[in-house]
């Protein structure tokens, strides 16, 4: 029987762990992370979980840590947001380049300077290329099942690639919502026992992790590492389906909300999502055919598959709470439109930039949007490619 | 009361507001609603004024942003009348709670309530100073609002008021709140 509670963004990850009681933690703590690593030591500490903590004195440090407690042979765990994942940005490459399936949930959070504890996905976006299985997720419940499902994609033989789970700073992280938890037995089946693949730990079996490689043979090895990064997707929608058995709940690559039909959409990650949906479907009420794309698994990024979902629009807009000074688009647009490439008849695709540092996203914002994305496919004429929105100018 | 019902609250750091939402959104939980609770996050300092949030639903809630037109406004400091504007985004049928020793007449005049809206005060600094001897209102303000908004029942209530404090606190300060919580739902009063 799944319990019902009310928890925060942080709680409810927390709660996960605990149930998956891993063998090592090895964190630091950052605003708005805190509260989700200060649980999990609550739980160390009264002997709830087995884990072995490890306190470390920065998160170049706490990543390092996870990368020798995992290729020692141990299912370990980390948190981070912000400074903290870029400090462990060295680190991130050698955790995926080592193929060690670390999780690691990222709360959110913008990058300094100026020094700023909010909402805001630069921090995640930085480490994009790293390497790392990324997972987003809208909500409380979201994060919480993501959670789950990322020590099975990680983990599977197939794959085993670290994970990083993304909720948004404060908005999930601090905000108490319902949630369902899933019984602490059904998640120990489902995530079952760990399966080390050549631990050091094992002294009749000794292996070298980390080797030089030159010129001669690095190209090879980058190569290879491409492969389990495109068994991704299929894994993940494997895992969902038999999440699904012991929660009731689906999950995708992606989650299409009122798209099949639409000829207007949004493409959004995240909490924003879910205050986008509400203005859809006041949309849709208007009888104004709109829809919305929300990325679950960010990378790899399922461009094929997203491609074909949004090709048959007139007209899209990609939303990023992250910028890419220089001229560029935001990351979240930068795939879309190479999702879209390929297409020959395709939506006229603009990008606006919302919610930097925790500024509020609010429905007028989106209802915004899709009143310029109604007057694009009217006038066939895209006035501004790439806007910032709710700000002050 | 409406099932969609969504909550603003005024307070300063420090008065237990943030809890008093957590508490609310906890006890709502029951009858399988959806509910969030959520404070607007800024320095926290003690005496600073702060706005947290709630909001309780029979449909799943997506809306992931501050409540900008609340059906009922619970104000936790008088003395925040004076310095800012707690009708901001009401709509023509929102309740207010203020926690005010003053009747609620002369803080309907204060508030320029419009006739359609509203007005309820208690005395919930008193309350809390009678029951557990400190000048935290959140308690009778749970209970003010379990009452106004019709959500909830005060067993409800006083079964979370007993969660919630338990974790933290003595027996006599539990026992206290929960004594403040059924006077807060009694005494609340319409102008």
């Amino acid at each position: 029987m799944a319990r019902i509670v009310a928890v925060t963004g942080n709680e409810a990850v927390a709660e996960a762990l605990k149930q998956i009681n891993p063998d090592v933690c090895a964190a630091y703590p950052i605003t708005p992370q805190t509260d989700m690593m200060q649980r999990f030591a609550g739980f160390v500490s009264d002997g709830k979980v087995k884990t072995e903590i490890i306190l470390v004195e920065s998160e170049h440090s706490s990543m390092s840590a996870c990368i020798g407690a995992s290729a020692a042979g141990g299912r370990v765990i980390t948190a981070t947001s912000s400074q903290g994942l870029a400090l462990m940005w060295e680190m991130l490459f050698i955790a995926s380049g080592l193929r060690l399936p670390i999780i690691m949930p990222v709360v959110n959070r913008a990058l300094s300077a100026p020094l700023n504890i909010h909402g805001d996905h630069s921090d995640a976006m930085g480490a994009r290329d790293a390497g790392w299985i990324q997972l987003w997720s809208e909500n409380t419940q979201e994060a919480y099942d993501n959670t789950i499902q990322a020590f099975r994609i990680g983990e599977h033989m197939d794959i085993r690639l670290p994970v990083i789970i993304c909720l948004d700073g404060f908005i999930i992280s601090h905000s108490i919502e319902r949630i369902e938890y899933i019984e602490d037995s059904d998640v120990r089946n489902f995530v079952g026992d760990f399966k080390a693949v050549n631990p050091l730990l094992d002294i009749r079996h000794p292996v070298s992790y980390g080797p030089l490689i030159l010129p001669d043979y690095y190209m090879e090895f980058m190569r290879a590492h491409a492969e389990p990064m495109a068994k991704v997707p299929k894994v993940v929608l494997d895992v969902a389906k038999d999440f699904e058995k012991i929660s009731g709940r689906k999950y995708g690559l992606f989650e299409a909300y009122r798209l099949d039909d639409a000829e207007i959409g949004l493409v959004i990650l995240n909490s924003a999502a879910g205050t986008s949906k509400d203005v859809i479907d006041e949309f849709r009420n208007k009888g104004i055919k709109a829809g919305l794309l929300k990325p679950r698994l960010y990378r790899p990024f399922p461009y094929a598959e997203v491609g074909e979902a949004l090709k048959h629009l007139k007209a899209v807009c990609v939303l990023d709470r992250a910028d890419a000074f220089g001229g560029s688009f935001g990351p979240v647009f930068i795939d879309i439109a190479a999702s879209l490439y390929p297409y020959k008849e395709r939506p006229f695709l603009i990008n606006k930039i919302y919610g930097l540092g925790g500024r509020d996203y609010l429905p007028e914002h989106a209802a915004l949007v899709l009143d310029e994305l109604a007057e694009i496919v009217k006038t066939g004429k895209v006035k501004t490619f790439k806007e910032y929105i709710g700000v002050r100018e | 009361m409406a099932e969609n019902v969504e909550v603003r609250w005024h307070g300063r750091g420090g008065q237990g507001t943030v809890t008093a939402a957590k508490v609310f959104a906890d006890a709502c939980l029951s009858g399988g609603r959806y509910v969030q609770a959520f404070p607007e996050y800024g320095p926290e300092r003690s005496g600073a004024p702060l706005r947290a949030y709630n909001r309780v639903s029979s449909k799943e809630i997506r809306l992931h942003c501050p409540v900008l037109k609340p059906n009922i406004v619970v104000v936790a400091d008088p003395t925040l009348l004076d310095a800012l504007d707690v009708t901001e985004g009401t709509p023509d049928n929102a309740v207010f709670i203020i926690n005010s020793s003053l009747e609620p007449k002369v803080i309907r005049e204060k508030l320029k309530a419009r006739p359609s809206q509203k007005v309820f005060t208690v005395d919930a600094t008193k309350i809390a100073v009678e029951c557990f001897g400190r000048a935290m209102p959140n308690s009778p303000l749970v209970g003010a609002l379990s009452k106004i908004s019709g959500l909830i029942s005060l067993d409800a209530i006083l079964d979370d008021v007993k969660k919630s404090f338990s974790k933290k606190f003595s027996q006599k300060v539990i026992d206290g709140n929960l004594e403040a919580a059924k006077r807060g739902y009694g005494e609340v009063r319409e102008g």
